[in-house]
């Protein structure tokens, strides 16, 4: 384990260097073109971008243009094979799948973004604390890390899940509590390294005060970084919430998920009833598929960008 | 080596005791605090009173958390009033059968994506590269229980040749006795190992190719293959036995959502049947023991690494 974290440390740091060595004689403007040209040349990326659109659209306008009953359940037109009235055939409950997949994709995205961004947060605030301050209680705040990741994530998000009631806020933050970690052991790896270099302690030196120096020096630096980890992280909740949704605990009914459909599904797999097992899955599959494609673009971006200074 | 061994005891002890305080916060959350969630929602307010007095719930939390260490340390995980039996004996029967399920799936992924991720290195870009690392991108985006499900569907209903039920029994015997029955869970949960696997795999081997070592023990006129297996295998497969540490949070959730598709009865069935009916001892008990089992097994895969790969320095 530790090998395997000083080998990928090592790496950003000499990244890391290569930045700050000739950051300021780069114009930003051609340093955002150079950006924007690797992830455009990045195939992959647009396809991922493009997916994300379509995925969005289909969840949050779809809604606005095919309308569904997605509250109150009818049992006289439960699990109908597809038609023209239910492109996607209806559940076991009456509920039009179609409508259906979109509602669940709102609150998948809202807990995957949410979460994401949550974890990012506090995984940034508590790695760049742990890596500037350093001794004791940098030792002390990574052990907190790993007791976290020592512990299931499926199983902590069961028991909190039993714990606290389901709201799409409580997910969100179920969620950012259990991948928080990889964010902050990167921005800790990083601070812990940049701290040191000569102009942060000229910055210290001329009395600029910690918090800035954090905000001006240290998380300008590992921007990149965070960037690429909450995409990757959006993929990840998206499963989490899915796992946890299958198993029952997911956004109580009739609020649903993908994970949930899928839960539902199962009850129906001896019945020939594939609309209500391929959708879904297909629906998280190109979503996850989606980000990481983003996700590894953005980090060829960011990679190429230093690399160019 | 010396030192770094101690201090990776002595910090996989601070973890530990990480572990045991997350546990021990999240019984405060419990709705109705620890006695309610122990006795059941029938219990009467005297009984509430005198197990909050038993088990030391009215003095203060520091020393309440001393006293649950105590309890933890001296084997006493709990009650689960639902199934009415310890917590410990529950762990001890069932464990074992998630490890095989566990254990089983870390074998099969091992075998095929260790050659595998050598093959694509030696043949990087090519289309059996790319074909691998799409199936391995598929792998990874696939949540672990439709992956199940598709097996069932695939290769227990269109084309009936394989049970959609894991094996049932009692003990580690029972469930061997059934392999036919094994095949899909077991096949299950290999692909979520799978898809980190041969990833990690791949890019270790690419490292490793274009060393020096390489080219001069073909130079010596070593056969291909034999460079292969001799030289790279054992220098590339580092960072998987590291990765086999660092994965087993991540394999074990896998591991509750594939016993919960195949009915499993496992480790991970039971607490996700004690999820759904809030027997909270159980869970916690659960919590605590795996979470202790991983750092011990990250403490493991990382002494291993060090005595296998000499050039890896701690200091």
């Amino acid at each position: 384990m530790t090998a395997l974290r000083a080998d990928s440390g090592d790496a950003t740091v000499a990244v890391a260097s290569r930045e700050s060595e000739g950051g300021e004689l780069q114009a930003p403007t051609s340093s955002l073109k150079m950006f924007l040209s690797v992830f455009g040349e990045n195939r992959l990326a647009v396809v991922g971008l493009v997916i994300l659109a379509l995925i969005l659209g289909f969840c949050f306008i779809g809604p606005l243009v095919y309308h569904t009953n997605q509250v109150q359940t009818d049992f006289n037109s439960s699990t109908l094979p597809p038609s023209a009235a239910h492109p996607l055939g209806t559940d076991d409950a009456g509920y039009d799948v179609l409508g259906r997949l979109m509602v669940a994709g709102q609150v998948s995205l809202e807990v995957g973004l949410g979460g994401a961004l949550l974890s990012s947060l506090f995984g940034v605030i508590w790695g760049a604390i742990s890596g500037y301050v350093g001794g004791w209680l940098d030792a002390l705040m990574m052990r907190v890390v790993d007791a976290f990741y020592a512990i299931p994530p499926l199983l902590l998000m069961l028991l909190m899940a039993t714990i606290f009631s389901r709201t799409t806020l409580v997910f969100i933050v179920v969620v950012a509590i259990v991948s928080w970690l990889p964010t902050a052991r990167l921005v800790r790896g990083e601070s812990l390294a940049i701290r040191v270099r000569e102009y942060v302690e000229a910055a210290r030196s001329m009395g600029v005060r910690h918090v800035r120096i954090v905000q001006r020096h240290i998380l300008r630096n590992v921007i990149g970084t965070i960037v690429v980890q909450t995409t990757l992280q959006v993929a990840n909740a998206i499963l989490l919430l899915a796992a946890l949704s299958y198993l029952g605990l997911g956004p109580p009914p009739p609020s649903t998920s993908w994970g949930a459909m899928l839960n539902n599904g199962l009850n129906y797999i001896y019945d020939g009833y594939w609309w209500l097992i391929y959708p879904a899955g297909i629906a998280i599959v190109l979503t996850v598929i989606a980000f990481s494609f983003v996700g590894d673009a953005l980090r060829d971006a960011f990679d190429a960008r230093l690399q160019r200074h | 080596m010396a030192g770094y061994v101690v201090r990776r005891l002595v910090q996989s002890v601070v973890v530990v005791i990480g572990v045991t305080l997350i546990v021990f916060v999240l019984i405060h959350f419990l709705p109705g605090g620890p006695a309610r969630a122990t006795l059941g929602p029938r219990a009467t307010r005297a009984e509430i009173l005198s197990f909050n007095v038993a088990n030391g719930y009215n003095r203060p939390i520091p020393i309440q958390y001393v006293l649950y260490l105590k309890r933890l340390v001296s084997g006493n995980l709990g009650f689960s009033y639902h199934y009415n039996e310890s917590v410990a004996a529950l762990l001890a029967s069932n464990v074992p059968k998630t490890a095989l399920l566990v254990g089983l799936a870390y074998g099969v992924s091992l075998i095929i994506s260790i050659p595998l991720g050598i093959f694509q290195a030696v043949r990087r870009n090519s289309v059996g590269d790319y074909a691998v690392t799409a199936f391995a991108f598929v792998g990874y985006a696939m949540p672990t229980f439709w992956a199940g499900m598709l097996l069932i569907l695939g290769f227990a209903i269109y084309w009936p040749v394989l049970p959609s039920e894991a094996p049932q029994g009692a003990t580690i015997g029972a469930i061997l006795s059934q392999p036919n029955a094994l095949i899909l869970p077991v096949a299950t949960l290999a692909l979520v190992n799978f898809a980190m696997f041969s990833r990690f795999m791949r890019s270790s081997a690419i490292e490793n190719l274009v060393q020096d070592y390489i080219r001069t023990a073909r130079a010596k006129g070593i056969k291909s293959h034999w460079v292969l297996f001799r030289h790279l295998l054992p220098n590339s497969i580092g960072p998987i036995i590291s990765l086999i540490g660092l994965s087993l949070p991540v394999v074990l959730s896998g591991a509750v959502v594939t016993e919960a598709v195949f009915n499993f009865p496992g480790m991970g069935l039971l607490f996700w049947n004690a999820a759904l009916k809030q027997d909270y001892p159980l869970m916690m008990g659960f919590t605590v023991v795996i979470s202790v089992a991983t750092v011990a097994g990250s403490l493991v895969a990382d002494l291993l690494y060090a005595i296998i790969d000499p050039r890896v320095r701690y200091d």
